[in-house]
């Protein structure tokens, strides 16, 4: 317990965090994922898919302009847009079924937080040397050497945020060119405006505050704290099998912990794991690297720091061995999230490939109901849009059932097609005429059925509507 | 200066306490870090700054205008003001253009709708209503009747001249009072003969007088069938409309006071420009010719 007296500052200073490098199981595959992340990142704009002349040949492009979204064969328009939402429904389901089965793996792998530190760390471990040389860099008084390596790690971390900022408007333009309008400064000031803000805020999170950014900016840890349970894998420290922890060869009275220090050395976060569960573990796994490195050192098991379900600590404290983590991963609630993720996969590439080329929309004019014309009869107007998906003009033909008396005329066209251009919504106002007497002019309402034909592929759609009359 | 970083020193896993007690209710001690006081400092700086910079305080009139000036209004008046120049172009291009051989889809055809809506809007649906389909007395612009034609150019001549507006150029043509110049049994025949020329239901026993009576005073201005005259503004009796009401009453008002409707000269108001859009608008809401 602290007194007053030992911390009279009301608030807490910074400590630095200089991660040493480890080697092992889980860097090497947050390596790998590191470079398959950045890659996506940085490279997928650049991935061409040819649609024809008429469509953007950019694998995925995120056109705000034309309110389109292409991702490699797909097309998703606005009225579409239950596609994405169904993708974030999914994001959703799939970081419960993570966060129920091992924790805060998101934080510790896949979060462009973790990612994007880590590449400034490698850097900055590649510039300024490893955790020794730093924590000698910081506490030195500067001089030329300090200046030179200090603006020299700028000056790179600098360049990774300008890529990460420009990487981000490939996505919503032509990549190449949009590169060639950014260096020749024609570019839309939204662009730089965005690369501007990326960057800085690159820098700021990846260089600057790292950690900081986990502890006190991030709401991800206190809402995957509600999602755990005691069979969520977490990483834990075995303290009956370390402690009493000491250095030193003589160790009857010891546990096999060597307090080594290697565990804190190497975490990213500034944490002692020995200390516990505790909420700046994004669980990394590195400690558990650098650890059973060091037992592997002293010729003692490894695991002393590992991936642990909180339901084993009593079975292995009074004496159990270690049971496989995937005990803990497979069960009910993981099941059910699995069975709900995969559900919603599944309903959305059913939806994908069934899908209509053509959509219909019919927006009845209501400011008048319905208009009497010369010889009596009774006109009622709807505003159409044809969405022609095809990728080509197509001419449509309208028709409707379900109410015999009425015929069709269309705005400033003579007959009843109309050719609608590729790749947008056609927009037409379309007149039903009820003759006078006809059953419909007298009805209240008449609904029928709008339909179009597609000329060349016969394909057709329709939406219901209904038709005013005089109602008497 | 930071010294050399240390790792955490604290018995039992537990954060330490303020040292602070209530009751036994001891307080944690997790102290906020500094650069978030420091964030905050810079809020409140920024605050006062944009106070400074920005209208902010309330007076009694209006508000402290800020050193720069800004203004939610002058934001509205430069988009505005940026349309404007956007649309100047199509703006000279409506006001001289021949509406008859205007393009239908094309930028200039588009532009005079949307302006053209926005005009009716404003200056037309106050009499015509706001979706064009008029109300007694004043001309519904959706169906295929036209008192003195529904071809655009003849709709374009109706809106800038107007009729029967003090203009020079407005045409004329009045529905007299035939309630002085006809006796009582004759008003009584020719309502019922108007009655049956659109079908209506009349009183046979009076039909034929009132075919005579019609053609001997209305058949000048709406033709001996009753099919009206454009040139002078004389309605089309044989159709389902009418202007001001097709009962018996009505149309025994319209023949006894007779009828004079006005519709401004609209050149006095609008510009040609304004005059084409309103003009191409009305022309595409179904009536046109």
């Amino acid at each position: 317990m602290s007194s007053p007296d030992e911390s009279e500052k009301l608030y807490k200073s910074r400590e630095p965090v200089f991660p040493r490098r480890v080697n092992g199981m889980f860097r090497s595959l947050k390596w790998w994922l590191m470079a398959v992340l950045l890659g996506i990142y940085y490279l997928l704009p650049w991935v061409r898919w040819d649609r024809g002349s008429n469509l953007p040949d950019q694998a995925i492009l995120i056109d705000l302009a034309e309110r389109r979204f292409f991702f490699f064969w797909i097309e998703i328009w606005p009225h579409e847009f239950y596609f994405i939402a169904g993708l974030l429904i999914m994001a959703g389901l799939g970081l419960f079924l993570f966060t129920s089965a091992a924790g805060r793996v998101w934080c510790g792998y896949a979060c462009p937080q973790t990612v994007w530190t880590d590449l400034f760390i490698l850097t900055e471990r590649w510039i300024e040397g490893d955790r020794n040389a730093r924590v000698r860099l910081w506490n030195a008084k500067w001089d030329g050497r300090k200046l030179r390596l200090r603006v020299f790690k700028w000056i790179i971390w600098l360049a990774i945020s300008v890529a990460t900022g420009g990487a981000w408007v490939f996505f919503f333009a032509d990549a190449p060119t949009l590169l060639v309008d950014l260096v020749t400064l024609n570019a839309h000031p939204a662009a730089y405006g965005t690369i501007a803000v990326l960057t800085a805020t690159t820098y700021l999170f990846g260089g600057i505050a790292r950690e900081q950014i986990c502890i006190y900016a991030c709401p991800w840890p206190r809402i995957q704290a509600a999602m755990m349970d005691e069979d969520t894998i977490t990483i834990a420290y075995r303290d009956w099998r370390g402690e009493p922890r000491g250095r030193g060869k003589m160790r009857e009275d010891l546990g096999d912990c060597i307090d080594c220090n290697a565990c804190v050395n190497v975490c990213p976060m500034g944490i002692d794991i020995r200390d516990g569960e505790q909420l700046e573990c994004i669980t990394c796994g590195l400690c558990i690297d650098a650890c059973d490195e060091m037992m592997d050192k002293v010729g003692k098991p490894r695991g002393l720091v590992d991936y642990l379900a909180l339901k084993d600590e009593p079975d292995e404290r009074a004496g159990a061995t270690p049971v496989s983590i995937w005990k803990h991963v497979l069960r009910w609630r993981t099941i059910v999230y699995t069975l709900l993720w995969a559900g919603v996969g599944i309903g959305l590439t059913v939806a994908l490939f069934v899908r209509a080329d053509i959509d219909l929309t019919v927006r009845p004019v209501r400011n008048p109901t319905y208009v009497m014309l010369g010889d009596g009869s009774i006109r009622n107007t709807y505003d159409v849009g044809i969405r022609n998906m095809h990728g080509e003009d197509t001419p449509f033909y309208f028709s409707i059932t379900g109410a015999d008396g009425i015929m069709i005329e269309l705005e400033g066209e003579d007959g009843l097609s109309v050719v609608a251009p590729a790749d947008m919504e056609y927009k037409q106002r379309l007149y039903l005429v009820a003759a006078r007497g006809s059953l419909e002019a007298q009805a209240d309402r008449t609904t029928l059925r709008i339909w179009i034909t597609d000329g060349t592929t016969g394909d057709r759609a329709f939406k219901d509507a209904v038709f005013n009359g005089k109602g008497q | 200066m930071v010294k050399k970083p240390e790792t955490k020193d604290v018995e039992n896993n537990e954060v330490g306490t303020t040292g602070h007690e209530w009751d036994g209710i001891q307080e944690y001690n997790n102290p906020m870090p500094a650069w978030w006081v420091w964030t905050f400092y810079a809020t409140i700086i920024w605050g006062i700054a944009y106070m400074i910079a920005y209208p902010a305080w309330p007076l009694i009139k209006g508000a402290t205008p800020g050193l720069l000036g800004w203004s939610t209004r002058g934001d509205v008046a430069a988009e505005i003001q940026k349309f404007t120049d956007m649309n100047a172009d199509l703006e000279a291009e409506l006001a001289s253009a021949d509406l008859t051989q205007l393009e239908i889809g094309s930028d200039l055809h588009n532009y005079a709708i949307q302006s053209g809506r926005a005009t009716f809007a404003t200056f037309c649906s106050q009499c015509h209503g706001s979706g064009a389909a008029g109300s007694t007395g004043y001309p519904n612009l959706l169906d295929d009747d036209w008192l003195w034609g529904g071809d655009i150019e003849t709709i374009q001549e109706t809106v800038t001249y107007g009729i029967r507006s003090p203009h020079d150029d407005t045409r004329l043509g009045d529905m007299p009072s035939w309630g002085d110049v006809l006796e009582d049994d004759e008003l009584a025949q020719v309502i019922a003969y108007t009655m049956t020329l659109s079908d209506e239901p009349a009183d046979a026993t009076l039909v034929e007088a009132g075919a005579l009576v019609f053609e001997d005073n209305c058949s000048g201005c709406h033709g001996e069938t009753g099919a009206g005259d454009r040139d002078l503004g004389a309605p089309n009796l044989t159709d389902a409309i009418w202007l001001f009401g097709g009962d018996k009453a009505a149309i025994t008002e319209s023949i006894v006071m007779g009828r004079k409707g006005e519709m401004p000269n609209w050149n006095a108001k609008l510009t040609a420009a304004q005059i084409a859009a309103v003009t191409a608008y009305v022309h595409t809401r179904g009536g046109g010719e």
